[in-house]
């Protein structure tokens, strides 16, 4: 993607924000973005936003490694059996419609206020929605290249490995761009209501405080970090699975 | 099912397939025939008459039949289409197949067929002839006991053709594998078989089992 319109395009959001910010006229109510700049910084130096940022970031990580894993494993079986996903596909359908809030107030009653009630809570809504798009991609599997694998007795970690997993690289990047995306809300709602740290847990404090400022300042932060992510690890990714493709 | 097989000569692959169906369709009735070791059989008939199902069964592929097919443990295959890995090298989808081999081995194999110079393109950079090779490179790496090929010159140009046969008939000749292949052209499987089996009839059973050099 050309880089030039995309930093065209954040400016365009940033002049929409300045100019609505100067024609509600109530920093109160929207600050310009500028004036999020100095309390940024204190916040940034004074160690409080790295601190709850690092929290949140952790419990992506988790969350969204326990979910790829399992959702992975459970919608590559079900994909390749027709018996398993006929026995899971009714949880599947339950739990693709449990609401995410439902899910953490239950973990949270269940298991207590802690750490693994979050990280499970996060994991349990996200899990549901890789397994629906993993399984798709192994039911398009290519079944010349299972023959093939077959009859030359491929072993199994090989047939993954080389076999599989490559056809399954488009599905994969997408369970785990929009999982990323869906997990940190989670990991947001599960904070603000039972964590005493991480970016929900100040988003509900400065929600209390009716301060938009820093609501705005640690809602940008995650952002960045998301960003950098998208940019750093998953799009050089995805070019280097599909390099066969353009070669 | 059948009685056990221990009598069996060294190296022969024995084939019993009583009947194969799709749905309540039976395609296959009655096909029996043992290949001993090093021959070259041509299954011969007009399409769809179920040569390719037949070489599924034998394969291993398709393990829904009834009946009996003693087949050794290490088998090459060269299919219709290449069925390639699009996302490996030349090089790699040998050496991903035949872990056995070693690099040089592999790079001999490429050599073997014409394609030393192609090691580290992509199935989707070289030509269709060309991935016919690989795929038929692939077929015959680490020695199989038993080699099967499903029709694997249709759909080329005469020329391509032509090649793919010589190149066979070459590989054919260094190494001697157990050999069944699929073919409905008469002239390739008088060229390449010391015996063709023909098939026919509804459901397809064996009409004719000849021997004999035809070349």
């Amino acid at each position: 993607m050309d880089l030039s319109i995309r930093v065209l395009s954040l400016l365009g959001l940033l002049l929409l924000w300045t100019l609505l910010a100067l024609a509600a006229a109530d920093p109160l109510v929207l600050p310009t973005p500028f004036s999020l700049l100095q309390p940024a910084w204190t916040a940034t130096t004074s160690g409080e936003l790295p601190y709850h940022l690092g929290r949140t970031v952790l419990r992506v990580i988790w969350a969204f490694s326990l979910a790829m894993g399992i959702g992975l494993a459970l919608g590559l079986m079900m994909g390749l059996n027709h018996k398993i996903d006929q026995w899971l596909d009714p949880w599947l359908v339950v739990f693709l419609n449990l609401p995410a809030l439902v899910l953490i107030v239950l973990c949270y009653l269940w298991i207590g206020l802690n750490e693994t009630a979050a990280i499970i809570a996060v994991t349990l809504n996200k899990i549901p929605n890789v397994v629906t798009v993993i399984r798709e991609g192994a039911r398009a599997l290519d079944p010349g290249l299972a023959s093939m694998a077959r009859v030359f007795d491929m072993p199994f970690g090989t047939r993954l490995r080389h076999v599989i997993l490559p056809q399954m690289a488009p599905f994969i990047a997408g369970a785990a761009r929009s999982g990323l995306a869906v997990i940190w809300k989670i990991v947001l709602v599960v904070e603000f209501l039972g964590r005493s740290d991480g970016i929900g847990f100040q988003i509900h404090l400065y929600f209390q405080l009716f301060d938009v400022t820093h609501v705005l300042i640690y809602a940008f932060a995650f952002i960045a970090v998301m960003l950098a992510v998208e940019w750093s690890l998953l799009q050089p990714w995805e070019r280097r699975t599909r390099r066969w493709r353009t070669a | 099912m059948g009685a056990p097989h221990q009598t069996v000569a060294y190296g022969m692959i024995h084939i019993d397939v009583q009947e194969k169906s799709f749905g309540h369709t039976p395609v296959l009735r009655n096909i029996r025939f043992d290949i001993p070791k090093g021959q070259t059989l041509a299954l011969f008939g007009p399409s769809g008459i179920g040569k390719s199902t037949l070489l599924r069964l034998i394969s291993g592929i398709d393990t829904r039949f009834s009946g009996t097919i003693d087949r050794p443990e290490r088998i090459g295959i060269v299919f219709q289409e290449p069925t390639l890995l699009p996302w490996r090298s030349a090089l790699e989808n040998l050496r991903i197949v035949h872990p056995s081999l070693g690099h040089d081995a592999c790079l001999e194999a490429l050599a073997s067929v014409g394609l030393e110079d192609k090691a580290d393109a992509f199935p989707g950079q070289l030509s269709l002839g060309q991935q016919r090779r690989l795929s038929l490179a692939r077929g015959f790496g680490a020695s199989p006991e038993l080699l099967i090929m499903d029709e694997p010159f249709v759909s080329l140009d005469e020329k391509t053709a032509e090649d793919m046969l010589t190149l066979t008939e070459q590989l054919i000749a260094r190494d001697t594998p157990t050999t069944i292949f699929v073919t409905h052209a008469r002239d390739e499987a008088e060229r390449l078989a010391s015996r063709i089996i023909t098939l026919a009839g509804h459901p397809a059973s064996i009409q004719s089992d000849t021997k004999g050099d035809f070349s």
